[in-house]
């Protein structure tokens, strides 16, 4: 089965890129313009899993993590977050979130890469 | 699937919307709005850019952008307060962000110094509020960040080769509640060498004791690799803290030994990873139970503008679903449409010239069909109109940029913005508009001292307004400043010889020779304008389009500039009259009416020049079949048919024309991309029968009798009181 | 004809027809199609041999008498004649032309340069020479051809 990732950006160029990186990589990836899409498509895709930046409109990042470790379903779905940070505190604020882990932009292909094959088990 | 470069396209078009964002979200934040979600959308618009310019390696872009980040977030937490001069930094500090953009889009770099002064500027404002501006340079790193490690034990310690390690891990209830499998984290120690694991499953309890949701697993594994501590405890990274890890290194003579680990007691979480055997583990008495009731203190947020102070104007702003489409299709379609049109006028020909019973049903449904197809380019025109607002909003940089270079305080006052206008239009109406508002603040407005003098607002007013009037789109600059300096601009004229001396005009007069190529009244060359960029240039611009300029001023009020421009470029109205045999189109908006004088109506001047005497005036006449350098078939004893048409300032000529046809609407055509421009021809269009009607330039026309249409003009006035009827 | 085994020499097709009496031939990478001859609509003040425009299915494209352009007596009216649509730089353009003879293929080796004319209107025009059985044919340069204010509009 391929692995389904949902990344939720309100950058249409980093949706694109996500995308694209994603899809050369053998996955496939849905995207949604902000936490509350991200939410709503989160339900209809089941996604394996998510990757979502932190400062959206209508709904932030933490808000995606928490609506879906609250959720019905798929609570325990993989979700890492897009960060322009990398100190410690940011680590310690999205773990405290629920975030499973993190990818500091800008990425490198091969590291969002690895970070999505490390959290789903998938190896290309 | 989108090529990099495609991406990268897209996200100039995104830096765009967010620099527009970033605009109006300032604006409303200066004059007021100050809840949570305006200003928010201004800093993510900044963060954006930056991210996005992260991912194509634009440093510049990058690096000014994340200081300009800087201080609005700390706007956005309430630790700068914005005054005037701060809002003017924000502004200024937005153009140049924008500038960098562009370069950024076009290669084109930036001085360094430009950038550095603007850093600076922004900088002093965090300097000002005691926030140190490097501070937050501790998290910003250009470059995509491995995994640190900065406990003891660093890499290097040991020795490179093959290092055996003991590893104890114990997950917490938070490593599954984050959505961390153990077993996924085990195979990546696998895949570093050999691994030996050991579950020990000694917590489990009774399984009718068992709570889902308390972790009672823990694994000792010992790893023979030859991959350093560093990398080992990449691995378990995102789970620091979430769980009691120990990696040791193992001496080769070391027995297999279990570092003695406390059992997590039932509900205990540890919130520390240790690294020396020696240390305890420091044990919290924190309820497991506790952690997924952290969560649940943030429900689901509803999808919401939950600011209590959410105004009329947020709102307004959730946008219409849209389409993005290419431009080219819209073309193809607007073509497809315009030959659809043609078309019909073909079909409606034909059945005319049958000999059909009155009331036959095919002329109804040819009548059908006439306003179907109307309709249906009135719809695909609308796909192509565009409001204005994005125009008029750049104008507001203009406008700082020329009061700042002026030493001038101004505004732009900003109406009707929502009127639309074809695409191409808007383009091609950039110049004109940037000039004729520097043109505002530079030559229309007083300066500060002389208007506080004179009892007006420090600051200049300039107001720029668009709307629709009859079938035409009226957009009007005005400045309240001193209005134009008639007597001056006469002298100027004067002495340039463009008006005999001893000739009155009347204001109109004046004011139209501002629009002579040339022409500048300031003495001295100002940093905006007098760079040879005259209303002559703006006036060409918009008669391209096929539209007017017009002046009106006040002395001590201002000055109003008054554009005139057609809805849509495709699509014109148009009178079919015949020309030397040939049959053209004129533009109705042109046309003031059609004459068949009587013989005494027409007088000659010289040997080819003619005048028509109507209502008291005396017109050009122009033999435009001549000026288009056909044979004339025009009996020349025989009175002419005329059109009578406006020229661009106002001043009217008759045109003989051996027929007048009907009025329709015509599809342009353009001659440009296939051949070029021809003197007196703006256009072509198909007609029903599939030939080729040129669209005449009625001003060029008009004008090719005569060089110099003003000095004519005025000589013709000082014969009016001549004996009527020269021969 | 060359022969299809030759791939060594990329092999060139070329339009040949009839102008003044004499063989002309185009590229036929760059001809659209051929039509016949159709009432043009004349543009004022046109320079020599710009016949004016004419509608093709909807676009306006100018219409070049060849043989004035390449400085020979105007092609007589004649319901015979035929319009050759041919593109150049992004432009749709017509000639007009006597009559089309046929299709020729020749590999690049065969085309010879023009010698020294005396015509020199003729001699820019022409970008090489091609023999055939019956004669020689003249490769024209469109560039030459086509009237010089269309390329430089912005």
């Amino acid at each position: 089965m391929t692995i389904k990732v949902l990344a939720i950006d309100d950058s249409r160029t980093i949706r694109s890129l996500v995308q694209k990186v994603m899809e050369d990589a053998g996955f496939i990836c849905v995207c949604a313009e902000d936490g509350v899409h991200g939410v709503a498509r989160f339900a209809e895709e089941n996604p394996d899993v998510v990757i979502t930046d932190i400062n959206m409109p209508n709904m932030d990042g933490y808000g995606v993590i928490a609506s879906i470790r609250n959720g019905k379903t798929n609570r325990n779905v993989p979700i890492l977050v897009l960060t322009t940070e990398s100190a410690d505190h940011m680590k310690d604020r999205a773990r405290k979130a629920g975030a499973t882990g993190w990818i500091v932009k800008p990425f490198e292909d091969a590291t969002i890469v690895s970070v999505v094959q490390r959290v789903t088990g998938e190896r290309s | 699937m989108a090529s990099v470069n495609s991406i990268r396209d897209t996200f100039f078009e995104e830096c765009e919307e967010l620099l527009e964002a970033l605009s109006e979200g300032l604006a409303r934040m200066e004059a007021g709005t100050r809840d949570s979600e305006t200003v928010n959308a201004v800093f993510r618009a900044v963060h954006s850019i930056k991210g996005g310019a992260g991912a194509f390696a634009l440093a510049d872009l990058v690096a000014f952008a994340h200081r300009f980040e800087t201080v609005l977030d700390e706007v956005r937490s309430g630790r700068i307060e914005l005054d005037t001069d701060g809002f003017h930094m924000m502004f200024r500090s937005a153009d140049h962000l924008s500038d960098l953009v562009a370069a950024a889009r076009s290669g084109a770099p930036i001085a360094a110094g430009v950038t550095l002064a603007f850093i600076v500027a922004l900088d002093d404002c965090l300097d000002d509020h005691d926030i140190d501006p490097n501070a937050t340079d501790a998290d910003f790193n250009f470059a995509a960040i491995p995994f640190e490690f900065d406990g003891p034990g660093e890499a290097g310690d040991y020795p490179s080769g093959t290092a055996v390690f003991d590893i104890t891990f114990c997950p917490h209830a938070g490593l599954y509640a984050n959505g961390h499998e153990p077993a996924l984290l085990i195979r990546s120690l696998a895949e570093l060498g050999a691994l030996t694991t050991e579950l020990d499953a000694s917590a489990l309890p009774d399984w009718r004791e068992l709570d889902l949701l308390t972790p009672y697993l823990r694994w000792q594994m010992r790893l023979t690799t030859q991959a350093d501590l560093t990398r080992l405890h990449e691995i378990f990274e995102f789970v620091e803290g979430l769980c009691n890890l120990d990696i040791l290194p193992v001496r080769a003579d070391q027995p297999d030994d279990t570092p003695d680990m406390p059992v997590a007691a039932e509900g205990a979480t540890v919130e520390t990873m240790t690294e020396n055997p020696t240390d305890q583990p420091r044990i919290e008495p924190v309820a497991v139970p506790g952690q997924p009731a952290e969560l649940r203190l943030q429900p689901a947020v509803p999808p919401a503008k939950a600011s209590p102070d959410a105004n009329p104007q947020t709102e307004s702003q959730a946008p219409n679903p849209t389409l993005r489409v290419d431009l080219e299709r819209v073309d193809r379609l607007i073509n497809a449409v315009g030959e659809l049109i043609t078309n019909q006028a073909a079909i409606a020909q034909r059945v005319e010239e049958m000999t059909l019973a009155t009331g036959a049903e095919i002329k109804t449904d040819v009548e059908d069909y006439r306003l179907l197809a109307r309709d249906l380019q009135e719809a695909v025109m609308a796909i192509r109109a565009q409001p204005v607002k994005p125009l008029f909003q750049r104008m507001l940089r203009i406008v700082r940029e020329a009061a700042d270079a002026t030493g001038k305080a101004a505004r732009l006052v900003i109406v009707g913005e929502s009127i639309e206008v074809d695409k191409t239009m808007i383009e091609r109406l950039a110049d004109p508009l940037t000039h004729m508002i520097r043109n505002a603040v530079d030559h229309g407005l007083e300066s500060t001292e002389a208007r506080i003098a004179a009892g007006k607002d420090a600051v200049g007013t300039i107001s720029l307004s668009a709307a629709h009037r009859s079938g035409r789109v009226l957009i009007t600059i005005r400045d309240d400043g001193a209005g134009l300096d008639r007597p001056k601009i006469l002298e100027i004229a004067r002495r340039k010889g463009l008006v005999p001396a001893e000739v009155d005009l009347t204001d109109t007069e004046i004011d139209a020779l501002l629009f002579l190529p040339g022409f500048s009244t300031a003495a001295s060359v100002s940093n905006l304008s007098g760079r040879g960029v005259g209303l002559d240039v703006v006036r060409a611009a918009v008669a391209a389009l096929g539209g007017r300029v017009s002046i009106a001023s006040t002395p001590g009020q201002g000055t109003e500039f008054t554009i005139s421009v057609p809805l849509t470029l495709a699509v014109m109205d148009g009178m079919v009259v015949s020309v030397a045999g040939q049959t053209v189109v004129v533009p109705i908006a042109s046309i003031l009416e059609t004459i068949r004088p009587e013989k005494g109506d027409i007088n000659r001047i010289g040997t080819s020049e003619s005048l028509l005497s109507i209502r008291g005036r005396f017109i050009p006449v122009v033999d435009v079949a001549r000026c288009l350098g056909f044979a004339s078939t025009i009996d020349s004893q025989a009175t002419p048919l005329l059109l009578l048409v406006e020229g661009e300032d106002q001043d009217h000529f008759a045109l003989i024309v051996d027929e007048v046809h009907d009025q329709r609407q015509v599809v342009i055509k353009g001659l440009d991309n296939n051949y070029g421009s021809v003197a007196g021809v703006s256009a072509a269009t198909v007609l029903g029968n599939g030939q080729i009607a040129l669209i005449l330039d009625t001003d060029v026309i008009a004008n090719q009798r005569d060089m110099a249409p003003p000095r004519t003009w005025l000589s013709t006035q000082i014969t009016e009181d001549a004996p009527h009827g020269l021969n | 004809m060359a022969s299809t085994e030759m791939q060594s020499q990329a092999d060139l097709e070329f339009v040949t027809f009839c102008v003044g009496g004499q063989s002309y031939s185009i590229d036929i990478a760059r001809i659209k199609e051929i039509r016949r001859w159709a009432p043009v609509t004349p543009l004022p003040h046109a320079p020599i041999g710009v016949l004016g425009v004419m509608n093709l299915r909807g676009s306006v494209i100018p219409i070049y008498d060849l043989a004035a352009r390449l400085g020979l007596p105007g092609t007589p009216d004649n319901p015979r004649n035929v319009i050759v649509v041919a593109m150049h730089g992004g432009q749709t353009i017509g000639l007009l032309v006597e009559s089309v003879s046929k299709i020729l293929s020749v590999s690049r080796d065969l085309i010879q340069s023009t010698p020294d004319m005396r015509s020199d209107t003729v001699r820019q025009s022409i970008t090489g020479l091609i023999t055939l059985d019956e004669g020689m044919t003249r490769v024209i340069d469109l560039a030459a051809v086509v009237h010089e204010q269309a390329m430089a509009v912005a």
